[in-house]
Order: C-alpha cells, then sequence, then structure tokens
C-alpha cells in the first residue's frame, strides 16, 4: 500500500515534492549538460554543422583503432584476473575460520584507498626494468642479465591495474557471502551433498550475480582509467583510449574528435549494463527478506594457514610492496636505491612540504574537495535512492537512470563534457572549485547512489507508512526513521566518495588551474618531470590523510560511533 | 678555463648559430618602453599585490629555489610556481586565456617561438628591465620589450659511467643508431616539453626525419619531459639518453651521480628560455619587480652558478670548472622556423614513435 496519492485532502504543507522536483532539476542539469554538449561535438564540426566527418576521420585511423584495441584487451584481462583473485580471497574472508580475516578486509581496504597513479609510480620504482628494487635484487640473487619484470609494458600495465581494481570485485562478493543464509547450504548437507557439490548447486550460484557485476564494473574501471595508463603507456609506447582522448586536447585541441572517440567508451558501457541485467535479470533476489541465520563458518584446519599466505602474498603487489617503495623513496637520496640509517635524508620531506609552493594550495583544495564532494554527494544519492526505491515523484526511474549513467561516461571524456557546459554562460564555473565539485559529484554519484539504494531496499516501507499515518509529513518521517536505519550505509557512502575524490585524476587533469590544483595532479605533473621521491612524500601524506579522514568520520559519535567502522562500500 | 667571463664575443662565436633577431622580429616594429630600475616605488606596489604565480619550464628544484630567492631578496611577496613542460604550459594558457581566466603573471618558457604566438595575440605587456637594456644583446630582448632571454641551455646526449666505458659511449646523434644501443635509450616528448620541440626541430632540419625514424626503431624508452632524461641515466634505468636538458645531467654529475654529459658531434640543440608578462597579470607591478630581478646580474649570475646553464647578461662569468657554452659545438635557433613546423613535428613524430 502506498500512501503517496491519499494524502492530498488535508492539504498540510508539505514540502516534499517542491524539494524533489528542485533534485531533479539539478540532477538533470548536473548530467544532461555536459553530456548534451559531449553529443553537439561528437556529431559537428568546428562551426557546429552537422556531420559524421569526425567518426570516420577516427575509425580509418591506425593511430586510434590500436588504442581501442589495446584498451578492449587491457579491460578484458584485468577483469578476469580481478575475479580470479578478489572470489577466492572474498570467500575466504566470508565463509571460513581462516585466522585474520578483519586484517585482510582492511588490508583490501588499503588497496582501494590507494590512488591507481600512486601505485603505477610505486611499482614504477619496484619493477622499472633496470631501476627497479625486485630487478636489482633478482639480478644480484641470480646474476642474470635480464630483468624479472618490465613494468612498461602491456602486461605491467594490465598487472598494476588489476592491483587497484580487484577490491571493487571483493566487495561485491564479500558482501553477498556476508548476507548469503546459511541455512541453504546447511540443507544441501543435510540432503548429503558434499562440500563442493554444495558449492557448485549453492553457494556459487548465489554469489555469481555479485562476481558478474564485480567483472563488469572492473571492467569498466580499467576501461576509463587514466592514472596508471598515463604513467606506464608513455614509457612502455602505446596509446589506450583515455590516453589518445588526453593527447586530443593538447595543442591545438581538437575537442570535436576527443568528444567522438568517447562514443564507443559509451555504447561499449551502456551495451554491457544492458547485458548485465539480461544475465542476472532472474536471478539475485532469492536471499533477500526474511530471518535466516548467519553463514556458518568452513572449517579449513591445516588449510587455514595456506589461506592466510595466500591472501598476504596477493595483498604484497596492491599494498606491501609499493608502501615500501614508497615509504623507502621518500627517504632516500636516490628513489630507487635501499635507504639505509646512514644514508637515509629528510631532504625529500623538507623539499615537499618547505619548499614546493604548490603543495599546500593543493593540499587545501583537496581536502575541501573532498569533504565538500562526499556531503553533497551523499545527500543527492541519499534523496535519488529514496525517490527511486519509494517512487515517490512520476519521474522515479528516469531520477535512477540519470543517476547511473555517468558510470557510462570515463572521467576524462566528463571533463571535456563539463568544460564545455561551465566555460560558456550561464554557468561560468571553470577556473574555480566549483567545476571540480561537480566533476567529481558526477564521477561519483552512480557508486553512493547504488550503495544507497541497497542500503535503502533492505528497509521496508511499512516504517515509514506508520510514521506518515500518524500524521508525520515525509520529510519528517525521514529524519525520524529511515536515517537511524540508514546510518551504516551513509557513513561508507561518505567514505566512499571521499576515496574517490583523492583517488581522482582523469577528470581534474583537464579542469584544473593554477589556483585550483590537487594533489592528483600535483603529482601526475611530478611524474612528468620525473620527480619520483616528491611524489612519494606527497602520495604518502595523501594516504595519512585519507585513512585520517576516514577513520575520523567512522568515530564521530552522531553517526553511531565505531558501531560501522569497518568500511564495507556496497 | 680560468672562470673567464662568457664576454658578448663568446655568445656571438659560440652561438654564432643563433640566428641573430630572428626571435623576436616583428613585422610591426614599436617602440620598447624606456627601462626601469627596481626602485622603492616598485617593490612597495609589489609587496601590496604581495603575491606573484610564475607558470614556469624549468627544472622543478630549480625553479623553485629561484622562487625562494626572489622571496628573501622582497619580503612579503610570495611565489607560486607552475611547472609544467612548455608545450602544456602553452596549451594551459591558451586553454585559461580562452575561457577569460588571468591567473598568469610572468612566464619562462624553453620554447621561444611561443613568445611570437602571445605576442600576435596581443597577450604580452611590455617592460624593459635596466639590465636587460644594458647589458643583453640585441637577439636575447625583443625590440617591442615584451621578453628577455633569461637562460640558454642545452639539449645534450648523456651517459650512465656505470653501464657505458667511455670509450664505448656514443660521440654523435649518429653513433645512437648503432643496434647496440636498442632498447638502452631514453628521450622526452616533443608535443610536452619545449625543449624537446626546440631540440626536435633542430635535429630534423640537420639531420632531417630519416634520422628519426631509423631512431624510433630503436626502442627507445618515451619520456615526457625534457627534465625527466637526465634522470633516467642517473637511476640506470637506461644507459644513454637521447636528448633532455644538458644542465640536469652537470647537476647531477656535480652531486656525484654515475652520468657524462656528450656534446654531439653534429652540434648540440639550443634552446633559449625567454621571459614574458602577461599584459593581463593580476599581480602586474610584482611581476615587473620579478622580471627586473631575474635579469640583474646578481641573479643572473646565482642561477648561471647554481643551475649550470648559461647566461647572455654580458658581465655573467662562467663558474670555474663549468664547460663554457663557447666551447661547444651548438646547433643553430630558429624560433620563427619552430613556430612554423610545430604541428608538423607533433603529428610526424607522433607517427614514428607511436605515443
Amino acid at each position: 500500500m502506498t500512501i503517496t496519492t491519499t494524502d492530498t485532502p488535508k492539504r498540510r504543507r508539505d514540502l516534499t515534492r517542491p524539494i524533489l522536483w528542485l533534485f531533479a532539476a539539478f540532477m538533470t542539469v548536473l548530467i544532461v549538460l555536459p553530456l548534451s554538449w559531449l553529443v553537439v561535438f561528437a556529431f559537428t564540426d568546428k562551426a557546429r554543422y552537422p556531420t559524421l566527418q569526425n567518426f570516420v576521420t577516427l575509425f580509418t585511423d591506425p593511430a586510434f583503432l590500436d588504442p581501442l584495441l589495446t584498451t578492449g584487451i587491457i579491460a578484458t584481462t584485468s577483469a578476469v584476473i580481478c575475479c580470479l583473485v578478489a572470489a577466492p580471497i572474498g570467500w575466504l574472508v566470508s565463509r571460513t575460520d581462516m585466522p585474520g580475516r578483519q586484517i585482510i578486509r582492511a588490508l583490501v581496504t588499503a588497496s582501494f584507498v590507494t590512488p591507481p597513479f600512486l601505485g603505477a609510480v610505486a611499482w614504477e620504482l619496484l619493477a622499472a626494468p633496470n631501476s627497479g628494487m625486485l630487478n636489482q635484487l633478482y639480478r644480484y640473487l641470480t646474476g642474470a642479465e635480464d630483468p624479472l619484470f618490465d613494468i612498461y609494458s602491456l602486461t605491467g600495465l594490465i598487472f598494476v591495474i588489476s592491483c587497484y581494481t580487484f577490491p571493487f570485485v571483493f566487495v561485491l562478493v564479500a558482501n553477498a557471502l556476508d548476507n548469503m543464509p546459511g541455512e541453504l547450504e546447511d540443507a544441501s548437507a543435510i540432503l548429503g551433498g558434499r562440500a563442493w557439490t554444495t558449492a557448485r548447486r549453492v553457494t556459487i550460484p548465489l554469489a555469481l550475480p555479485a562476481l558478474v557485476a564485480g567483472a563488469l564494473i572492473a571492467f569498466l574501471q580499467a576501461m576509463t582509467l587514466f592514472g596508471s595508463p598515463a604513467i606506464l603507456a608513455l614509457p612502455a609506447g602505446f596509446h589506450i583510449m583515455t590516453t589518445k582522448i588526453w593527447s586530443l586536447f593538447q595543442y591545438p585541441p581538437k575537442l570535436e574528435l576527443a568528444a567522438a572517440a568517447a562514443v564507443p567508451l559509451l555504447v561499449l558501457t551502456i551495451l554491457l549494463l544492458q547485458g548485465q541485467k539480461f544475465l542476472l535479470g532472474r536471478r539475485g533476489f532469492s536471499v533477500v527478506g526474511g530471518k535466516y541465520g548467519p553463514p556458518r563458518p568452513v572449517e579449513m584446519g591445516g588449510w587455514r594457514w595456506a589461506a592466510l599466505a595466500f591472501c598476504l602474498i596477493v595483498l604484497l603487489n596492491p599494498v606491501f610492496l609499493p608502501y615500501f617503495a614508497l615509504l623507502n623513496a621518500a627517504f632516500s637520496p636516490n628513489a630507487t636505491t635501499l635507504v639505509t640509517p646512514s644514508t637515509a635524508t629528510l631532504h625529500n620531506i623538507v623539499f615537499v612540504f618547505t619548499e614546493l609552493s604548490s603543495t599546500q594550495l593543493a593540499l587545501k583544495n583537496t581536502v575541501i574537495l573532498g569533504a565538500s564532494t562526499a556531503t553533497v554527494g551523499t545527500i543527492l544519492a541519499l534523496v535519488v535512492a529514496y525517490v527511486t526505491t519509494r517512487r515517490v515523484i512520476a519521474s522515479h526511474r528516469m531520477l535512477g537512470f540519470l543517476a547511473t549513467a555517468p558510470v557510462a561516461v570515463p572521467g576524462i571524456v566528463l571533463g571535456v563534457g563539463l568544460f564545455l557546459s561551465y566555460t560558456r554562460p550561464p554557468f561560468v564555473l571553470y577556473g574555480t572549485l566549483w567545476i571540480l565539485l561537480l566533476a567529481f559529484l558526477t564521477i561519483n554519484l552512480p557508486s553512493a547512489y547504488q550503495q544507497l539504494q541497497a542500503a535503502f531496499a533492505t528497509i521496508h516501507p511499512e516504517l515509514e507508512d506508520a510514521s506518515r499515518i500518524l500524521g508525520a509529513t515525509r520529510l519528517q518521517s525521514l529524519r525520524q526513521i529511515t536515517a537511524p536505519l540508514l546510518r551504516t550505509g551513509v557513513i561508507a557512502t561518505w567514505c566512499f566518495i571521499f576515496i574517490g575524490v583523492m583517488r581522482e585524476l582523469s577528470a581534474a587533469i583537464v579542469l584544473f588551474t593554477s589556483q585550483t590544483k590537487v594533489l592528483s595532479v600535483l603529482i601526475y605533473d611530478l611524474n612528468e618531470s620525473g620527480d619520483l621521491a616528491a611524489i612519494s612524500v606527497l602520495g604518502i601524506a595523501m594516504l595519512v590523510i585519507t585513512f585520517a579522514v576516514v577513520l575520523a568520520v567512522n568515530r564521530i559519535p552522531i553517526f553511531g560511533g565505531g558501531a560501522g567502522a569497518r568500511l564495507r562500500n556496497s | 678555463m680560468k672562470g673567464r667571463k662568457l664576454s658578448r664575443r663568446d655568445i656571438l662565436h659560440g652561438s654564432a648559430a643563433l640566428a641573430a633577431g630572428s626571435v623576436f622580429a616583428s613585422p610591426v616594429r614599436a617602440q620598447a618602453p624606456e627601462p626601469v630600475a627596481i626602485t622603492p616605488a616598485l617593490v612597495e606596489a609589489a609587496k601590496r599585490e604581495g603575491k606573484l604565480i610564475f607558470y614556469s619550464s624549468m627544472d622543478l628544484p630549480i625553479g623553485e629555489k629561484l622562487g625562494k630567492a626572489f622571496e628573501a631578496a622582497f619580503p612579503g611577496v610570495a611565489i607560486q610556481i607552475e611547472r609544467s613542460g612548455s608545450e602544456r604550459l602553452f596549451q594551459r594558457i591558451d586553454q585559461e586565456f580562452g575561457s577569460n581566466i588571468h591567473a598568469a603573471d610572468v612566464i619562462n618558457t624553453s620554447d621561444a617561438s611561443h613568445i611570437i604566438t602571445w605576442k600576435r595575440k596581443g597577450w604580452l605587456a611590455p617592460f624593459v628591465p635596466e639590465d636587460v637594456a644594458k647589458h643583453f644583446l640585441a637577439e636575447y630582448r625583443d625590440p617591442d620589450g615584451k621578453s628577455a632571454t633569461s637562460r640558454i641551455h642545452l639539449s645534450s646526449i648523456a651517459y650512465n659511467t656505470n653501464l657505458v666505458k667511455p670509450e664505448d659511449a656514443p660521440k654523435s646523434f649518429a653513433d645512437l643508431l648503432d643496434p647496440k644501443w636498442a632498447g638502452k635509450m631514453v628521450k622526452g616528448h616533443p608535443a610536452y616539453s619545449g625543449t624537446i620541440m626546440t631540440a626536435t626541430f633542430q635535429m630534423v632540419r640537420e639531420l632531417g626525419w630519416e634520422y628519426m625514424e631509423k631512431l624510433s626503431k630503436q626502442r627507445v624508452m618515451q619520456v615526457q619531459s625534457s627534465t625527466d632524461p637526465p634522470k633516467k641515466p642517473s637511476l640506470g634505468e637506461r644507459a644513454v639518453m637521447v636528448d633532455g636538458n644538458e644542465y640536469g645531467v652537470v647537476l647531477l654529475k656535480e652531486a656525484g651521480q654515475p652520468v657524462e654529459p656528450v656534446y654531439p658531434a653534429e652540434g648540440a640543440p639550443t634552446i633559449s628560455g625567454p621571459t614574458a608578462i602577461f599584459a593581463s597579470a593580476p599581480h602586474p607591478n610584482a611581476a615587473r619587480l620579478f622580471q627586473a630581478w631575474f635579469h640583474t646580474r646578481e641573479t643572473q649570475q646565482f642561477f648561471t652558478d647554481f643551475t649550470a646553464q648559461y647566461s647572455v647578461h654580458a658581465q655573467v662569468l662562467s663558474k670555474p670548472g663549468r664547460r663554457k657554452i663557447s666551447d661547444i659545438k651548438l646547433m643553430k635557433e630558429d624560433a620563427q622556423g619552430v613556430e612554423k613546423m610545430t604541428e608538423e613535428i607533433k603529428t610526424r613524430y607522433a607517427r614514428l614513435f607511436r605515443v
């Protein structure tokens, strides 16, 4: 039963509707404006006459087709690797008695918090073919001539991308397994199913939707990533789509071609999302609702320690080794030489914090943008999720679509769209932090919305309805009933967006100006001139800030301090 | 060798090549304004503005050190340095000005052809510091007073002395085509770096695109800024650097790193780095003060000493022990040529090196 249509006779002043329409209008402008400009530019020439010439130019040019193919290869292999790594770890953490499960979760979170471009720089320090520390060690141990790893290669890039994409898959799989009713597995066991049969007939099918969704997200992440490719692909001598699009912005900017180059990425993403719907349409809802017991952990016996070792070895790659390399470079006079107590120097740190004139500004801008985007984004996602799950206004479906749409737009493309939109009246925002706020908001909206929608879906509307029957307005019932139930989800979403802002480079690189520089852009600039030590110092500072903010937010008492301290992303 | 001063004759001799006046030849000759000295009034006006935004392509630690020296000389004026490759700065200026954002006060570029474009667009403000009028040769200052050459630097070859014996080291660009260097070299990118753009122009003019084509088959590691290549042989990541800042190599060598510059037999590409004030500068007095201060004998001497670049200030002495520019065979500069060929270089280079 819905009440929306029956409460009109009383004519109480319910501001919900105007407020919601305002949100809808804002969302529409936020998403539709940049995308429209992109479409306009893709299908017109310099004088804005309609043409398909941009596509003809692109699709007959091997310099464009090669990156397209390379992007496909990278996205597919990264997605497969992410699933192969994340699924077993997710299962071990969620369903077994492996020791240190919380630590493993925390470490996966750490790799999620690490910006991919920073990971790429760290892996340069580790696995550049000649100076990389792992290759130096290998040569020292074996006396070999050839390097063991070459990070400046397609495989190297796939590896680094996978390192910082697999947390997306992990989170989805682990959460699905966390929420899976133990009874179903027990039933299978009682009916005589052996461990493997149970896994094959019950656990895997139940976890499959999450895995497919994870694979898809990993694919999209890998396809639209800019940071790691920008750092590793150039020395390796190839382009991928995002770096190619970026090169089209160089002087003289070819915005029409850049917009057109974005279209294949957009189409592919939409097809994939539709495909996922088709694949999972019939499944995935069986575990929602009802009261089940918590799942029974699988007893692993002696294999527990082997499992833990496996997890730790995997996590060497995104966390331990890169963090070690960054710390070493931060204190070493020579970025890839192992630091010793006698050679340790504070010079790099002094340089970054006292001499580098852009540090303070970039730090300030990043923190301001992170906090404000996270706050605005959470509120926006909250409203949209509410509207779509409770079907409050007529166009709720449209609103949900709008909130998901940016997922199909690579950050760098969105950057151009925003640039085209907000450098001309009526909204002249370029050169201010506002345009970056809008960019980060748009980029992070889909995942924030997905999370909060999932959170809303678990809360039955009956509770709100009861409150409204008792005379509360919609806003009151939201504040008094729904909000407290959503606490954990809201905190997780806030942190998720904050981290997303710290990780974001692709739109920022198009939209920043000297006064609106952020840390990621500063690090990218430093990479271009090879200032690896300064990057290490800034990168560590960036990680410390992120961890500190995430921890602090989780401890704010009004948000239910400590209860949801474990960062869960979905 | 006795720290003899770098006289006008030296510069003329050493860079006979540096196309006289061509950098700043402009069809309409306006009058340069009267030279200005650093007066207490200028300093006061700058302090009231309190800030200076300096777009620069200099290697970051060097730029920041210069900035700190300026802040020390004039307490109360804070400097913010935006370092990036000259070609990227050029693109950013275009993007920002096109959107009516005028944050930049002063710019130092390592692609002198940018001055031609900006002058044509009317973006530069005329200002002639006293020292520039008195001690800079005509070819190193704009006839309309809209820029002055603050530094000259070279793009050289270099190698890692642990990986390459001096007798095996390449002596010329031609030597780099030897198959033994395949996969062992690093170079910068002309679409990013003004130094590499200027150097590529000169190399293509002297050696032809055929040379670049052969070089591109050598599996060269491609980086962006001309400040990056010297760091690769220094770390041992690549044995040889094809192009990049010679001053970076010299500084690393002086700091005890295992690198050695090689001045190619064909001549070292030569790069002028002019500084200019934007007409739209939000801190015009701070900009003038900086421009005047940067080109004084003291600053130029200090700058030359700690950056290992070359000054065109007639009274600046080269640091004892360093090679003098007059002893190096140079390639000829031609900013107007660069301006005409920029697009061709970017396109053909991208096709050859695939990035």
